[in-house]
């Protein structure tokens, strides 16, 4: 039940995109066509619980006992950064169908802020590996969502007629912004 | 501490380098060097023009092949193909340069509009739903799914005509507008010496009477064009004539005969004999000028 609810809380209720403001940039590049939200999603399951899994690993076995918890921040980004590239390497190996649709995708999010970000609020929650493991794959669930729903909307805004000056961005933006805001609707169920 | 943290941190980078090191070896995927070296001298538009996802695609597929008959990157042209072919010594096929051509003349002054189409602005889903705003179910609908489509800014809606005008330095005759175009309208032809070249700008297949009460810059199938011509390039189908670009001979002599001026020559000089010619513009001839060439001013 106590992953149930933590799934449910990191997908609607915080979720990473419209409620918490983590990973804008691919929230905002990658969302023009549902096709590539979903690839972008997927890309994002997976980095998202790998790295989560070894930076929770390196905190608590190399960090914490040489009492160098200062350089969180730094050495995730290393590790992060070297994993996307060891795991990209080995699927090109392994599953050069995978490679394909993930391959532009993978190097994207390696320095994305919401990978960052959720392998840190883990340490800070203090959780434990198993719920950080729940806790990253919903997280990450719920960023695939937002990106899919809001790349639904953007495919029928581009057949609309829109002011010129709205035109691109500026609707875009307006969009997240409702998107946020209807999935603050969601707080306080869990 | 400092030390350590140097240490641990520089052990934690060191461990990830040799880690990469080794599974980059272990799994490394052959490449055929020339891949690269073709994609190199690709355009790198990515396109799509070829058939394949992008040039990389294109690369591979030239690489891989026995021959290089049926690729041909229309961007580069013959140019890119001959330099293809030289890295990879397959003969590549020789072809003509090619230029995306608009099928259809019926500005707002032609084709008189009878609706009004108040849906979604897109040519596809118009397309779908009903013949256009005009009389003409063949012709433009004017909503510009040929300019989203193009990668390389080169076919324009005219505000005036709303009718899509091709910008010919920068067209790399990829197809990309063909495919958009729900009415077939956008035609790849052969460029032409000096870019001359002439066609029917008309696809309306309604007999005669109904087309030019459509428009009156239809083709309406009158055959006069196809009797006009010595090489046998005009063929009148389904109320439509067609040049074919490979017979013509850029004689001129079928749009002069033409009597809606549905025939359009392009960058010819000014005809000797007319005096007020300086007029035309080197695109289109424009219906007013066109008129002065027309048998009955002689």
């Amino acid at each position: 039940m106590e992953y149930v609810l933590m799934f449910i809380a990191a997908v609607f209720v915080n979720n990473v995109v419209l409620t918490q403001f983590l990973g804008i940039c691919p929230f905002l590049g990658v969302s023009k066509k549902i096709d590539t939200a979903i690839g972008m999603g997927l890309a994002v399951v997976f980095v998202l619980t790998v790295s989560t899994l070894f930076t929770f690993l390196m905190q608590n076995y190399l960090l914490n006992p040489l009492g160098l918890g200062f350089m969180q921040t730094v050495s995730y980004i290393l590790v992060i950064a070297s994993l996307v590239q060891l795991v990209e390497i080995i699927l090109k190996k392994v599953s050069p169908a995978l490679y394909q649709a993930l391959g532009v995708f993978l190097p994207l999010i390696t320095t994305n802020c919401c990978i960052l970000g959720v392998a840190i609020l883990v340490i800070q929650k203090e959780f434990n590996l198993l719920q950080s493991i729940v806790y990253a794959i919903s997280t990450a669930i719920g960023f695939a969502l937002a990106l899919v729903i809001f790349a639904g909307i953007r495919e029928q805004l581009a057949m609309t007629r829109i002011p010129d000056g709205m035109k691109g961005t500026p609707i875009a933006l307006i969009t997240a912004g409702l998107l946020a805001m209807a999935f603050m609707g969601f707080s306080g169920i869990v | 501490m400092i030390l350590i943290a140097i240490i641990s941190l520089g052990g934690i980078g060191a461990a990830g380098a040799a880690l990469l090191y080794a599974t980059s070896k272990k799994f490394e995927v052959y490449e055929d060097p020339r891949v690269s070296q073709v994609q190199e001298v690709l355009p790198a538009a990515n396109c799509g023009g070829c058939g394949f996802a992008g040039c990389a695609g294109f690369a591979a597929a030239c690489v891989k092949a026995d021959n290089l008959d049926n690729l041909n990157c229309p961007v580069g042209g013959a140019s890119v193909m001959e330099k293809v072919s030289a890295i990879l010594g397959k003969e590549a096929l020789k072809t003509e340069p090619t230029v995306a051509v608009v099928r259809c003349n019926g500005d707002c002054d032609a084709r008189p509009q009878l609706n009004q189409y108040d849906g979604v602005s897109n040519c596809a889903i118009a397309a779908a739903l009903y013949g256009g705003e005009t009389g003409c179910s063949f012709g433009c609908l004017g909503m510009g799914d040929c300019e989203a489509s193009c990668n390389f800014d080169a076919i324009h809606i005219n505000p005036v005509t709303r009718l899509p005008e091709v910008i010919e330095d920068k067209c790399t005759s990829c197809g990309a507008c063909v495919k958009a175009c729900p009415k077939n309208i956008i035609e790849l032809r052969k460029k032409g010496p000096k870019s001359r070249r002439i066609y029917v700008s008309c696809v309306n297949q309604d007999k005669g009477g109904v087309a030019r009460k459509a428009c009156t810059n239809a083709c309406i199938g009158c055959s006069k064009c196809e009797k006009e011509c010595a090489f046998d390039a005009i063929k009148v189908e389904n109320n439509l004539a067609y040049i074919d670009p490979v017979k013509c001979r850029l004689c001129r002599k079928c749009v002069v005969v033409c009597p809606t001026m549905a025939i359009h020559e392009l960058n010819f000089p000014p005809r000797k004999e007319k005096e007020a010619d300086s007029t035309v513009k080197p695109q289109k001839i424009q219906p007013e000028t066109a008129a002065t060439v027309t048998p009955e001013n002689k």
